[in-house]
């Protein structure tokens, strides 16, 4: 400890977590929490926004869709931004936690960029007309679900898996070029795809009652990404530290 | 009257709910998928710590 | 004797043309292969002339875009097999400047002279002669961009095995925005319209790749060599 006693800032919580063992005991004691604040505010979204929200003015009930849709979205990019971000950290500081987040992170973001193609696909056909269009948000998000996948088989390609995990971290953070684009575009370009109405600065433009259960979903869904973050990373972090003498211990109990 | 209207979703019905479930089966993946993945995380440590205790 | 880097950059551009032009059938590969692609489309879709000028912008982008990935793998995978791009990168001199010269060279072989082929493939495809600059210059400065996708996309995967199939699934994702402006810049020349939006769309993307892929490849040439 210093003079002058001990100074616990920020970066002490970071310095903590590279090491592979406090990780691996953070991410175990945080799953349960982060599974039931998910499991809550899913709940709540989903009841409050499909049962008491009123329908919309143009749209009727269609528009419940966006208590999917946006979460899903919005989960894309957040969960591709942690897999650059986590391989850009372990790329620069050699951290190999850094690698098993990003690793973990990779295919729960497939999934959400997948569910966010087909539910607003499925909100597309009776509000447009069409399932598909190529405007440019639709199209950034498919070719973020291209960049997933592209990550997620570079890394396995490898024999060497820190070779394998190096090379999948230099490809996400080429590839985030993508992410402000997807945000952006519909601010960029006018498009079929409509404006942002919650993220934007300044007040949104929906009505609390439709609101309140969106943002509960967003909530939830970040949260749920946490709550599997935590289960995948520690399989990831297991599968690297193999020949540890900590997880001895940890695999025993 | 709430009822039926609910689960007609307005004349919306065949969007909205495959939608919704869409979105909930790949929730379901996700945790089935991480569990799996832990699982089989946790057998190959066991099994290397047990071939290397019986190398000693 | 100690080698400027320039020096070096020059010394490795001839060494690669010249290497290149002792396979002239592998110089013209790449070529034969855009033609290939470009004819397939009015055979498989329509030979009406005035369907073709439609969709031609598209058609030659992708064939473009196609023929550039065919040829990319090669960048790095000859020296690499033999041992050379070790030398290179233990030479002392800066791996980026080598990445350059080679890219360069690449895009010389490859890009630049389907550019020049380009005309012939436009006539083919009914694009009218007053779009030809546009399409040159948007060709131009999209193919110089997908060398260095390519170059990315050929750094992380020379030495896996299937690495081909992989590279692609790598690249074309980050060349779809290329894409999309650059056959929008030859689209609108056609149409008469002003293409400068796109082409300065077309410029910023160049650039910024152009400044940026180095640097990239170089640190996918270092996780694979070392």
């Amino acid at each position: 400890m210093t003079e002058g006693g001990s100074r616990i800032n920020m970066w002490t919580w970071f310095y903590k977590l590279a090491s592979p063992p406090y990780a691996y005991r953070t991410a175990e004691a945080l799953m349960p929490w982060f599974f039931a604040v998910a499991a809550g505010m899913i709940g709540y979204g989903l009841i409050d926004g499909l049962v008491f929200a009123p329908p919309d003015y143009q749209q009727g009930d269609a528009f419940r869709i966006i208590y999917v849709h946006a979460p899903s979205a919005w989960l894309s990019l957040f969960a591709y931004s942690t897999m650059a971000i986590a391989g850009a950290i372990a790329l620069i500081w050699r951290i190999k936690v850094g690698h098993a987040v990003a690793a973990a992170a990779a295919p729960i973001g497939a999934s959400f960029t997948l569910a966010a193609l087909v539910t607003g696909s499925l909100w597309g056909r009776p509000m447009w007309g069409t399932y598909w269009v190529w405007d440019p948000r639709l199209t950034s998000e498919l070719i973020l679900l291209f960049l997933y996948f592209g990550v997620i088989s570079l890394r396995q390609a490898f024999e060497d898996p820190v070779r394998g995990d190096r090379a999948a971290a230099l490809l996400g953070i080429v590839g985030f070029v993508n992410v402000p684009i997807v945000h952006f575009s519909v601010y960029w370009w006018n498009s079929l795809h409509q404006g942002g109405t919650v993220m934007r600065l300044g007040k949104p433009e929906m009505p609390g009652s439709m609101l309140w259960p969106l943002l509960a979903m967003l909530c939830g869904f970040m949260c749920f990404f946490g709550a599997v973050l935590c289960m995948r990373l520690r399989g990831e972090i297991l599968g690297r530290e193999r020949q540890s003498a900590w997880v001895r211990e940890a695999v025993k109990a | 009257m709430m009822r039926t209207n609910f689960w007609q979703m307005g004349g919306y019905a065949r969007f909205v709910w495959p939608s919704i479930g869409f979105a909930l089966c790949m929730l379901l993946w996700n945790v089935w998928s991480a569990r799996r993945h832990y699982a089989r995380a946790l057998l190959r440590v066991r099994r290397a710590l047990a071939m290397a205790r019986s190398e000693e | 004797m100690s080698v400027g880097v320039f020096r070096a950059m020059a010394l490795i551009l001839r060494r690669e043309l010249r290497l290149s032009f002792r396979r002239p059938d592998q110089l013209l590969q790449p070529l034969v292969f855009f033609l290939i692609v470009t004819t397939l489309f009015p055979l498989a879709l329509s030979p009406l002339l005035s369907l073709l000028r439609d969709m031609a912008p598209g058609v030659l982008w992708v064939a473009a875009l196609l023929s550039s990935l065919l040829s990319i793998e090669s960048l790095f995978k000859a020296d690499a097999d033999d041992g050379t791009l070790e030398q290179l990168a233990l030479s002392g001199q800066p791996l980026e400047a080598i990445v350059i010269a080679k890219t360069l060279a690449h895009w010389l072989l490859s890009g630049a002279a389907l550019v020049a082929i380009s005309p012939l493939v436009a006539t083919a495809l009914a694009i009218p002669a007053a779009a030809f600059g546009t399409m040159l210059a948007s060709l131009a400065l999209g193919t110089l961009t997908l060398s260095w996708l390519g170059a990315i996309g050929a750094g992380l995967t020379v030495g896996l095995r299937r690495g081909s199939v992989l590279l692609s699934l790598i690249v074309l994702p980050l060349a779809m925005p290329l894409l999309i402006f650059g056959a929008s810049a030859t689209d609108r020349a056609i149409g008469g319209e002003n293409p400068a939006g796109a082409m300065l769309f077309l410029a910023a993307l160049c650039l910024f790749t152009c400044s940026l892929a180095p640097l990239a490849a170089s640190a996918a040439l270092r996780i694979t060599l070392e």
